[in-house]
């Protein structure tokens, strides 16, 4: 009889792939099953649209409700897609913290045939999930309500849907590179999500053209990807807005395509080797099994 | 029996040792004594892991960087960016009677606490006091580091019309809004794995209806006066009036009615929350849920 392979990082795509499912599966019941499905509607919407509605009181206001202008679905456009880096950024690197601190089953997903980064990431597909009903709803609204001026004839699919997934995967490697910095730390790493996002939100360009940083903070966001993906978007959806901003002007769009493959390899790589890093330290040091009670 | 007689000065001792060591306080000194004990570990807790000032400090004023920039990229009025900054300030008190005010008996029953807290001589609301004590104190700290980091980034010009009034009103709104946590903290006796969610929903929206970064006159008078119900509404609305320029223009009603309207809700969640706690705790021992635990 032959011993278990119990290594986490084989390369076993059968595995890879249950590990993948069952977790989003896990993942899915987690996000929902704590109330009836009505309420975790009512829950997955409101939370959305209040952070919408946050800035479009705020523009209401300065602007006496112009929101033909295209700065408005810059905002609007940019805040609504920029629900998906929290979602899956903290979604893949909040297991660590769920499974070890709370559930204290992380100890029990290392012992058993499965591997780590692929169910990890599994689990944040709950968290893309809900996302996408929030972008989905709060863009719906904003056409519907607010003059957003998204065209669905004039949308360009493919590239919509290319920048999409691209992001996504490149989100989540960015979210198992928080995992991995999560199975180190102890107090903090209920933060690291918010914390990351929070910088990405503010030097991305989410809601506010670059130009209107500081000249010495701007770089910062030409190297953040997340500016070039939700700039990405914007060109798929609303072209004309996007043309209105001279941030990014200058690229076409297959070399921000060809930016967005590179970063999301960089980032796959460091997520890869980092993660296993960090796994390597974390088993030296017993902190698998960690609780902290913070 | 030789044994014995050696033992006995030391037993003696001992007893009275004892006698001293058990000294127990009853009455107010007791609640003084409970105020205190679950005020400190929120201050010192705080002094020994400085690190928690960084992300307490840091997060919220990243969302106040992003939102004036909002209004810088739609050419606001300067005000505006001081109303955010003085609103990202006061999130740090929402963000703390939410989550360790409101849902901490709901932390303390994951953990085992509720039930020795239930069990021990004193009152549940000098508990819940001192949480509440230590929690702005230490919440006060932080939300002054981010009015004068987030003023000196911007640039933020105030013209203080009445400090007393100021002290006023933000002295009551805390009242009122702790009074508020202490209520809730009552409610999620009951609850369960859904505190964390309902937690976590209740953030936006109340940033939205309390105008956190906007005069919360934009709103009709019947949603602004519905959302004065979360004290932090009246309190912004008022500190701003009072700190700005252009604030009396922007507010919703003048601050003298602010004030008594903050009293009103001060003694009002003060005297609800005792009388809920009661009741929840009551309902919770019948119902069996002070241990409960589900994941």
């Amino acid at each position: 009889m032959e011993p278990a392979e119990l290594q986490t990082t084989q390369s076993n795509l059968p595995i890879y792939s249950r590990s993948f499912r069952t977790a989003a599966w896990l993942g899915w019941q987690i996000e929902s099953n704590w109330t009836d499905p009505f309420l975790f509607a009512i829950y997955s919407i409101i939370k959305p649209l209040a952070g919408a509605a946050i800035l479009v009181v705020m523009y209401s206001v300065i602007t006496s409700g112009d929101f033909t202008s295209p700065i408005f679905s810059y905002i609007y456009l940019g805040n609504a897609f920029y629900m998906y880096v929290g979602a899956v950024m903290s979604g893949v690197s909040w297991a660590v913290i769920d499974d070890r601190e709370h559930y204290k089953t992380l100890k029990y997903m290392y012992i058993a045939p499965i591997n780590i980064p692929a169910y990890l990431i599994g689990r944040g597909v709950a968290k893309f999930l809900v996302a996408s009903i929030s972008v989905i709803i709060t863009i719906v609204f904003g056409v519907l309500f607010l003059h957003v001026n998204v065209d669905p004839a004039a949308i360009n699919w493919p590239l919509f849907f290319v920048a999409l997934m691209l992001g996504v995967v490149m989100l989540a490697m960015m979210g198992l590179i928080l995992a991995g910095i999560s199975l180190l730390i102890v107090n903090h790493s209920w933060f690291i999500g918010d914390a990351v996002a929070g910088a990405l939100f503010l030097f991305s360009g989410a809601i506010f053209p670059l130009e209107v940083l500081p000249a010495w903070i701007r770089p910062l966001g030409y190297v953040m990807p997340v500016t070039y993906w939700l700039e990405l978007l914007r060109r798929a959806l609303v072209g004309r807005v996007a043309e209105a901003f001279p941030t990014l002007i200058n690229i076409s769009n297959p070399q921000i395509i060809a930016i967005m493959v590179g970063l999301t390899i960089i980032f796959g790589s460091i997520a890869y080797f980092l993660f296993r890093f960090c796994e390597h330290i974390a088993r030296e040091r017993g902190l698998i099994d960690m609780v902290t009670n913070y | 029996m030789s044994n014995n007689s050696s033992f006995t000065p030391l037993a003696v001792d001992s007893q009275s040792f004892t006698e001293d060591r058990l000294h127990k306080n009853s009455g107010w000194k007791l609640y003084y004594q409970t105020v205190i004990a679950r005020a400190y570990p929120r201050i010192i807790g705080q002094q020994r892991e400085k690190s928690w000032l960084f992300f307490d400090i840091f997060l919220p004023l990243l969302s106040v960087c992003a939102y004036v920039f909002v209004y810088r990229a739609i050419k606001a009025p300067e005000d505006y960016i001081g109303f955010v900054v003085i609103g990202g300030a006061m999130t740090a008190f929402w963000m703390n009677v939410l989550w360790s005010m409101s849902s901490q008996l709901y932390w303390e029953k994951e953990q085992g606490n509720l039930a020795l807290y239930i069990m021990s001589p004193t009152s549940m609301m000098a508990v819940l006091l001192g949480m509440a004590l230590g929690g702005l104190l230490a919440t006060t700290l932080r939300a002054l580091v981010i009015i004068v980091l987030g003023s000196l980034f911007f640039n933020v010009h105030y013209v203080v019309t009445s400090f007393l009034q100021l002290f006023a009103v933000f002295f009551l709104a805390m009242v009122a809004l702790y009074g508020l946590g202490m209520m809730a903290a009552s409610l999620y006796l009951l609850l369960s794995r859904e505190a964390w969610h309902i937690s976590n929903l209740a953030q936006e929206p109340v940033y939205l209806f309390s105008g956190f970064y906007f005069p919360i006159k934009s709103f009709s008078f019947w949603i602004s006066a519905v959302a004065s119900i979360i004290p932090l509404t009246l309190g912004l609305d008022a500190m701003r009036q009072l700190v700005f320029k252009t604030g009396p223009s922007l507010g919703f009603v003048s601050v003298p009615i602010e004030i008594i309207v903050l009293c009103i809700l001060s003694v009002v969640f003060l005297f609800a929350a005792r009388l809920m706690l009661a009741y929840m705790e009551k309902l919770a021992i019948r119902e069996g849920r002070l241990t409960e635990n589900r994941r």
